[in-house]
């Protein structure tokens, strides 16, 4: 006997409207971050704290990872905790309040001003995330699921907020010093509170929905992913607590090594995924993702060399400046990259094709952008990655400006695909289906 | 995959027009996916009482193919009313796959 459902309604996902927004603005923030990385070059042979570096990085991790994971997740929340999003007036105040902070934050650490632009910058960035953050709590709320994804997404909303906030009070640090340390002393913090609790917790949570979905894979194991999220969380208030009160980098190593674990746990729920998938095809941008989870070890690899160098003394900002640029130009870019054309096409395809469905033949989501140009671009956007990397090895501004122009062509073909999918009007398709 | 009918001949007639609609992401039909349950014919109303489930609950393809399964039944009994539930117990699982289904995603 089949059990009745509460309600003849169908599904009530988050409108496009919402979402799409998000995706144009990551894309052009993409690119306006591989142009900088040009005209900016040299800075990578210096200091990482450097007025260039701060701006790319901002760029890279608010306008490009933050916007484009926020305007997912207001898709695929509702998907996690089987109920729609509690206010898309709050989803849409997220995106402008981000879309004003972002430029004037940047522009703010670029020519090194801590007045008004970066100040206005970083309240509406926190104003954002606020009401990111009260939108997914209202959302979770509503339900009385048990998910261990939902878990990780309100989580890692928390610790963006808590990110936002250090960021913020780091900016003002410049200007009225009340913390007792300058402000560069605490970056690690602002900066671990970030790329661990917002974009590792995210990624896993989102991710540990998404593959086996994808994969239409029979694994699943939700104790795993409990020993995930436990070791994030605790490895991050553990590296809060060494970092204020035992601040020597010998102890760094415990917080490191339980992420690391994390990372390789997380990697092992994957493998299994695709290995006891149904579904034997993986398109380029499943790869891409899967690439991507691989390529969260590779800061842990630079992560380890830093707190090497810490102990050893020895110089070590160049380290740290591919560490950082493994994270946001590595893992993220390339989860972005492949995440981006296993959803967006859908979003817009459902935009248009919504009534035509069952009465035409309709063209294929994966229809709506270039395949061909996808894989151009990620052949250039991993060499430019590789090559980028060895330039700030070698602190050779040449190469550094090499890299950026092929990580340019990248960009530029992300951004043809991305807006060849935003601007597809409907075509009636002769092609096969199912 | 079993549907359950009262009707066998009118759900054979129903099931291959609902080979139309195909879940846009895999790519497989929902005939073949598994995600109908129920095909009842009331031809004294006549109505069709429906059931149906997605992959997953508030799966952002699942009011397309909600609505295009609703479509399909109406144009293809175009004298009967749809009643067309969304249906989560049980969960769909890829156990429901059809055969031809699974061969299609080995391909």
């Amino acid at each position: 006997m089949l059990a009745q459902s509460n309600s003849n309604s169908p599904v009530n996902t988050t409108s496009h409207r919402v979402v799409l927004p998000f995706y144009g603005y990551a894309a052009l923030s993409f690119l306006a971050c591989c142009i900088m990385l040009f005209f900016s070059a040299e800075a990578f042979t210096k200091h990482y704290f450097h007025p260039h570096t701060l701006a790319i990085t901002h760029i890279m991790a608010l306008g490009w990872g933050t916007m484009i994971i926020l305007g997912a997740s207001h898709q695929l929340v509702p998907v996690l905790i089987e109920k729609s999003l509690y206010s898309t007036k709050l989803a849409y105040a997220s995106f402008f309040l981000a879309a004003l902070g972002i430029p004037l934050l940047v522009y703010g650490f670029y020519i090194f001003e801590m007045g008004w632009p970066a100040k206005w910058g970083g309240r509406f960035v926190l104003l954002s995330v606020l009401c990111y953050t009260i939108n997914l709590v209202a959302s979770v709320s509503k339900t009385n699921t048990n998910s261990v994804h939902a878990l990780f997404v309100v989580t890692a909303s928390f610790w963006l907020f808590i990110t936002a906030f250090l960021g913020l009070a780091l900016v003002y640090n410049f200007t009225y010093t009340f913390l007792p340390k300058d402000t560069l002393h605490y970056l690690p913090l602002h900066a671990h509170a970030g790329v661990i609790g917002w974009f590792l917790l995210l990624v896993i949570g989102v991710g540990s929905k998404l593959i086996p979905m994808f994969l239409i894979s029979k694994y699943s194991n939700t104790r795993l992913l409990w020993t995930v999220y436990i070791l994030i969380n605790t490895s991050l208030l553990l590296f809060f607590l060494l970092f204020l009160y035992l601040p020597s980098a010998t102890y760094f190593f415990i917080p490191a090594i339980a992420v690391l674990l994390a990372i390789l746990l997380f990697a092992y729920y994957c493998y299994n995924c695709f290995k006891q998938r149904i579904r034997q095809m993986v398109d380029e941008q499943m790869k891409f993702s899967l690439l991507s989870v691989l390529m969260m070890l590779i800061p842990v690899v630079f992560l380890a060399g830093i707190i090497g160098w810490l102990l050893s003394d020895k110089a070590g900002e160049r380290m740290t400046l591919i560490y950082g640029f493994t994270i946001f130009f590595g893992w993220i870019t390339a989860l972005i990259f492949g995440m981006t054309f296993k959803t967006l096409p859908f979003i817009v395809w459902n935009k248009v094709y919504h009534k035509r469905v069952g009465l035409e033949k309709t063209p294929n989501p994966k229809d709506l952008f270039n395949n061909h140009a996808f894989i151009v671009m990620s052949l250039l956007y991993l060499s430019g990655f590789v090559l980028f990397i060895s330039g700030i090895y070698m602190s050779e501004t040449f190469v550094l400006n090499f890299a950026a122009v092929i990580l340019i062509a990248a960009a530029f073909l992300y951004n043809f695909n991305v807006f060849k999918v935003l601007m597809h009007k409907p075509v009636a398709h002769g092609g096969d289906q199912q | 995959m079993e549907v359950i009918s009262n009707n066998p001949v009118l759900c054979t007639i129903a099931l291959a027009a609902l080979e139309q609609v195909t879940d846009p992401e895999i790519g497989l039909n929902v005939v073949d996916l598994g995600l109908i349950y129920q095909l009842d014919f009331d031809e004294a109303k006549p109505e069709i009482h429906a059931s149906m489930t997605l992959t997953t609950r508030f799966c952002p393809m699942g009011d397309t193919i909600y609505e295009a399964v609703k479509r399909v039944l109406k144009e293809t009994f175009k004298n009967y009313s749809i009643q067309l539930e969304l249906c989560f117990s049980p969960a769909w699982t890829a156990e429901r796959i059809s055969p031809a289904g699974k061969e299609f995603l080995n391909r």
